[in-house]
């Protein structure tokens, strides 16, 4: 395997990487190097390459499983791969595409795809990721039903009397492919960029913003709108106990905004006065439930009671086409009790030599919370803003190619006993 | 020229070097230790060398050098197998020995091979940590760049000691540190204080510095960051053998080099090391409660299979076979492809793989390694289970058992608490490494007195009257030996064992450390009310002091018989005995011409013990025995001072130990002059030394008075001619 790969998995098995945003750039590169390395062979070349990505994607996501923008990242190259081939194939064949069908079951085998309807509905999920959505949606979907056809044994039927332009295809295939992964690196780097530019609509005069934590996309939304001669103050709750919300606030005040920074507890107390909250997401899921910071059920919980808006920043290798099943656990991750406590401080509770020699002191420290959808009032990615139905919709489309990798939360979910 | 050389020097300092001793030199986890290395034993599921070498990894050390000495194949195939050698990155080379048997023998091997080039990292493969170096390591570089003398970093940690059993949550004995708290430099360090509940710090400390903190309540990592002087610190002091008894107190005694070691103290990252069962116990609920954070079971730092982490600290390995009346409590490991059955209870314990536990089991606060049958209505609390053990239904384990590999327990037996049963028979005491372990004990203040009160006698008397050890003892069916604790080890094992102190114990050592406050209390009265010390009580201290040199004196002197005595029995060279005696003196504080007496005094007994008849036949026995030593006493006789220290020795013989020797005074004197062993000067000094003592103490100079008499005849012939 590829050293890239290898290093990168030790990074994420030990957690030295931090951010969803970070790991899906990451993520993409490593994929992108992957790709660039392998050598296709001259027939089934999509299908290789989705071979070698799958594997690699699986070794992946189970470095890290509860980092879902992993197995975005890998989701979204499978799409990449498939969509370049059939749109490469769409050219070559051209009218041919029809006759394809027939050699659908062999397919199926090969490659465990659930279906045409599916390929098609991922390729248009793509697109609406993408900006130009409506017409290349329509578009494709005729040519994605190609998707099987070349993929695995387009050779056969028309392998003779294409073989002239298979280099060509071939490497026309891996420089598209490569082409569109730059475009998804890029669209990471730039979506709070895309997100932010949106701002100004939903950010009004004199309005009170309250967030928690801190969140590079949630600070560079504020920012525009403040370049935008918006006035408007922010609340900014910190974030116990990474305390990022002190970071936060640090770099409002830096770029001129009124700022005023609560603990957690004093949220409910606070919410009243506020007109709008805008938080940062670590996954929305499938079902539009949020995956964020720990305390956010909290802030989403007062700001229903107090019919607050509730707002989600989420880029879109943020979209993850899982369902959570019971995400307070399996989508969790404990972390280090000594960012609660000194544990000097604390030694003498954690003395095991005597009395029962059970531990009586428990400290628990999940980084995160489950923020159910109804709780969320607007989703805004890179692509508008939506609601959290709506959500739903993106997400599931991008799952259905899925001969990918699943992150094993559905079996887990067998071997929980309520 | 020098441009490139300074340029070659940055290139070699860049890799971060560390050194792992994958060998603790002691024998506090035998008899698990006698089959398999202390840093292949598993922790919370993965080889504890696994943790040290992840932690280092991340910690961006490039080169390790893993130190083999016990069971060093194992270590290696280990190594090998699980592809720690092929990392990007991070090379890991072994070095390996058999005939280390401390520390310092280590990393004078070390030194030998020239393989450090810069500071380096020197950890026990035992360690458990997840600090970052690198605050650590600037500062250790920030105070080299200043003072070249700051050899090595000491990593520290808050941690209270109990206030009952004196000792930390690790079961280490309570460490006393004095610390400069602006430099952080080290001033004192003892870990091995008495009971008695003082300490005798050196007045200079307190002189010398504007401010010292003194402080009980932290914990030695046994994380080192050092220069490569200390290797070479190693090799000149070649009687350094224990890192902190021996290296640390060493250099902070010593100030004629001007050594310094500095600490560096770390908050919120963990760091401990696995030293005996208590500590494993400790380190392994630490690692359930995720202090250890990222190396944690449902992490997969390296090699160890996928854990998941349930609700109340519950973490589960897949293919688990469970039965659905079975209740496992919180802070429960289970791993991969064990099998639980029915009303079977487990808590705060760590279940390795493959286990098959049959039903109604209670299991509390155990250590249960891989492949262990554990069969229907077995009890056991706070032990530690190792490989391939069977437990024949209705077998018991008591608190503190160590059931060590592929023993096997008889059915309905109850193991007795703290006992250690294995298939190996407890070695005799004279090997090489109790030894070691007796050495260490030595040196350090004696053992308190077993306070276990009389029912672990009784236990003890008990098991000495079962059947010959040729026959198993562990119950009907059973495979093993248990082995029996040492006499005034019981305190050890309690304090040392898996299980927690009980109450009882708890209350019995509260009482003593009462009594022993209150008796300095009751003197404290006596004294004068302002605190000053009388005239009296001045006196009472130096005579105290004069009679600890003095026991030193005659300790040191016992001890140097015995080296010489196995010299002579093992037919030692020369050499070998010189650096021996060497070492006694330097670990005694005595000068060269104790050493000349004692040794002088070694080989008169020597000649004594010989059998002989008459006084001529004495007398053959010391010619023969001084021309054999010749050289060796040769060697402490450089001056006049230590010859005059050998005759008054003599002389104190003849008139207390040895007696026999007194008619033949003036012979074997006589002899020592023609062997040029003693010179004239030496003999007429004495005689002169000797011409103000008392009527009684000069028998011997007038029985030597001719000799005498004609040495100065001669000298003065000399000084004619």
């Amino acid at each position: 395997m590829n050293a890239l790969v290898t290093e990168f998995i030790i990074k994420l098995k030990k957690r030295k990487i931090e951010g969803s945003k970070a790991t899906a750039k990451l993520t993409a590169e490593v994929l992108r190097s992957c790709i660039s390395q392998k050598r296709l062979p001259h027939t089934h070349q999509a299908a290789a390459l989705i071979d070698a990505i799958r594997t690699i994607g699986e070794k992946l996501i189970a470095a890290n499983p509860v980092e879902l923008a992993i197995g975005n990242i890998v989701r979204r190259v499978l799409n990449i791969i498939r969509e370049e081939d059939v749109s490469l194939t769409a050219a070559a064949v051209g009218g041919l595409a029809v006759s394809a069908g027939s050699d659908d079951e062999d397919d199926f085998k090969q490659d465990d795809h659930p279906g045409l309807s599916a390929a098609a509905v991922a390729a248009a999920a793509r697109s609406t990721l993408r900006p130009p959505s409506l017409q290349t949606l329509l578009e494709d979907i005729p040519q994605s039903t190609a998707v099987p056809h070349t993929s695995s044994s387009g050779g056969d039927s028309e392998g003779k009397s294409k073989s002239a332009d298979k280099n060509s295809k071939s490497r026309k295939l891996k420089h598209n492919v490569i082409e569109a992964v730059n475009e998804l690196i890029q669209d990471i780097v730039t979506c709070h960029e895309q997100i932010a530019e949106q701002a100004v609509e939903h950010i009004h005069h004199n309005e009170v913003i309250l967030t928690l934590g801190n969140s590079r996309t949630v600070m560079e939304f504020l920012c525009a709108a403040k370049e935008k001669k918006r006035s408007f103050r922010v609340v900014v709750a910190e974030g116990a106990p990474r305390y990022q919300g002190h970071a936060l606030a640090k770099e409002l005040v830096a770029r001129g905004l009124q700022t005023t920074v609560i603990t957690d507890s004093a949220i409910f107390a606070m919410i009243s006065r506020v007109n709008m909250v805008v938080v940062g997401a670590h996954t929305v899921m499938a079902n539009g439930g949020v995956i964020a910071p720990v305390g956010m059920n909290m802030v989403a919980l007062a700001a229903q009671r107090h019919a607050v808006p509730f707002v989600v920043l989420a880029g879109a290798h943020k979209l993850c086409p899982l369902y959570p099943h019971n995400p307070e656990v399996l989508l969790n991750e404990l972390k280090s009790p000594a960012e609660l406590l000194d544990f000097g401080e604390f030694s003498d509770c954690l003395d095991f030599g005597s009395s029962s020699g059970s531990p009586l002191l428990h400290v628990v420290n999940p980084a995160f919370d489950y923020v159910p959808p109804n709780l969320v009032s607007l989703f805004i990615t890179d692509t508008g803003g939506h609601n959290a139905s709506y959500i739903c919709s993106i997400n599931i489309s991008e799952v259905t190619h899925s001969a990918e990798p699943k992150t094993s939360c559905r079996q887990e979910v067998l071997s929980w006993i309520y | 020229m020098v441009a490139k050389k300074d340029e070659e020097e940055e290139l070699a300092r860049t890799p971060l070097q560390a050194i792992i001793l994958a060998d603790s030199f002691t024998t506090k986890f035998r008899p698990i230790t006698l089959e398999r290395p202390k840093v292949l034993l598993p922790l919370v599921n993965a080889p504890m060398i696994d943790y040290t070498l992840a932690w280092l990894e991340s910690a961006g050390v490039e080169e390790v050098f893993v130190f083999c000495c016990a069971h060093s194949k194992q270590v290696i195939d280990y190594l090998d197998k699980s592809n720690w050698f092929g990392q990007p990155n991070f090379s890991v080379t072994t070095i390996e020995s058999h005939n280390a048997i401390s520390a310092g023998d280590a990393l004078r091997l070390i030194y030998e091979q020239q393989v450090i080039r810069g500071d380096f990292i020197l950890v026990s493969g035992d360690t458990v940590s997840n600090m970052s170096l690198s605050q650590a390591l600037k500062e250790h570089k920030e105070r080299r760049r200043n003072d070249s003398n700051a050899v090595m970093t000491m990593v520290i940690k808050q941690s209270k000691p109990s206030p009952i059993t004196r000792q930390s949550r690790l079961g280490t004995e309570e460490l006393f540190m004095v610390i400069d708290p602006e430099t952080k430099q080290l001033l004192y360090y003892e870990d091995r204080v008495n009971l008695k509940g003082y300490l005798s710090l050196d007045k200079a400390l307190l002189t010398d510095n504007t401010s010292i903190s003194l402080q009980n309540d932290k914990q030695d990592c046994y994380i080192d960051i050092c220069s490569p002087e200390v290797l070479s610190l190693f090799t000149d002091n070649f009687d350094y053998q224990h890192l902190r008894r021996d290296f640390v107190k060493g250099l902070l005694v010593d100030d004629i080099m001007g050594y310094k070691i500095y600490t560096h103290e770390i908050h919120s990252s963990y760091a401990a090391r696995i030293d005996n069962y208590r500590s494993y116990d400790t380190i392994s609920k630490d690692i359930i409660q995720r202090w250890t954070y990222p190396l944690v079971p449902d992490v997969q730092f390296f090699g160890n299979s996928a854990t998941k982490l349930e609700r109340q600290g519950m973490y589960r390995a897949p293919e688990i076979k469970q039965s659905r009346l079975s209740k496992i409590g919180p802070f429960t490991v289970i791993g991969t492809g064990t099998s639980i059955g029915i009303n079977t209870e487990i808590s705060n314990s760590v279940v390795g793989e493959g286990c098959s536990i049959g039903a109604n089991v209670t299991i509390e606060g155990c250590y249960i390694w891989d492949n262990v049958t554990i069969e229907d209505g077995c009890k056991l609390k706070h032990s530690i289970v190792c490989d391939g053990v069977t437990m024949n239904s209705g077998a018991a384990l008591e608190p503190g058992v160590v059931l060590s590999f592929k023993v096997v327990v008889g059915r309905n037996f109850l193991v007795p608490a703290y006992s250690k049963v294995s298939l190996l028979q407890q070695p005799i005491k004279q090997d090489s490494d109790e030894e070691l372990e007796y050495a260490d004990n030595s040196s350090g203040i004696p053992e308190v007195p077993s306070i276990s009160g009389t029912l672990d006698k009784l236990n003890e008397e008990e098991r000495t009257e079962l059947p010959d050890s040729q026959e198993y003892d562990v119950g009907d069916g059973g495979v093993g030996f248990i082995w029996l604790v040492s006499e005034g080890g019981q305190e050890e094992e309690l304090r040392h064992s898996v299980a927690p102190i009980p109450v009882d114990k708890l209350v019995a050592i509260m009482q003593i450390t009462n009594d022993e406050v209150d008796i300095p209390n009751e003197d404290g009265s006596f004294l004068p009310p302002s605190g000053e010390l009388g005239p009296d009580s001045i006196t009472n201290d130096s005579n105290e002091d004069a009679e600890d040199i003095r026991d030193d004196s005659i300790i040191f002197e016992r001890e140097v018989e015995a080296t010489f005595q196995r010299a002579v029995e093992e037919d030692v060279t020369d050499d070998h005995v010189i650096l021996e005696v060497n070492s006694l003196r330097l670990s005694y504080n005595m000068a060269s011409a104790d050493c000349a007496g004692a040794l002088f005094y070694s080989v008169m007994k020597l000649a004594l013990d010989a059998p002989h008849d008459s006084p001529n036949e004495l007398y053959k026995n010391v010619v023969t025995t001084v021309r054999k030593w010749k050289k060796l006493l040769k060697y402490y006789l450089p001056s006049i001072d230590e010859e005059i220290e050998v005759i008054l020795k003599f002389e104190e013989m003849c008139l207390e130990s040895a007696k026999e020797y007194s008619p033949l005074f003036l012979q074997v004197l006589h002899h020592l002059y023609d062997q040029d062993i003693i010179q004239e000067e030496a003999i007429l000094d004495w005689a002169s030394e000797k011409e103000g003592a008392e009527e009684s103490d000069k028998v011997f100079v007038k029985q030597s008075e001719k000799f005498i008499q004609w040495l100065k005849e001669a000298s003065e012939e000399e000084e004619e001619d």
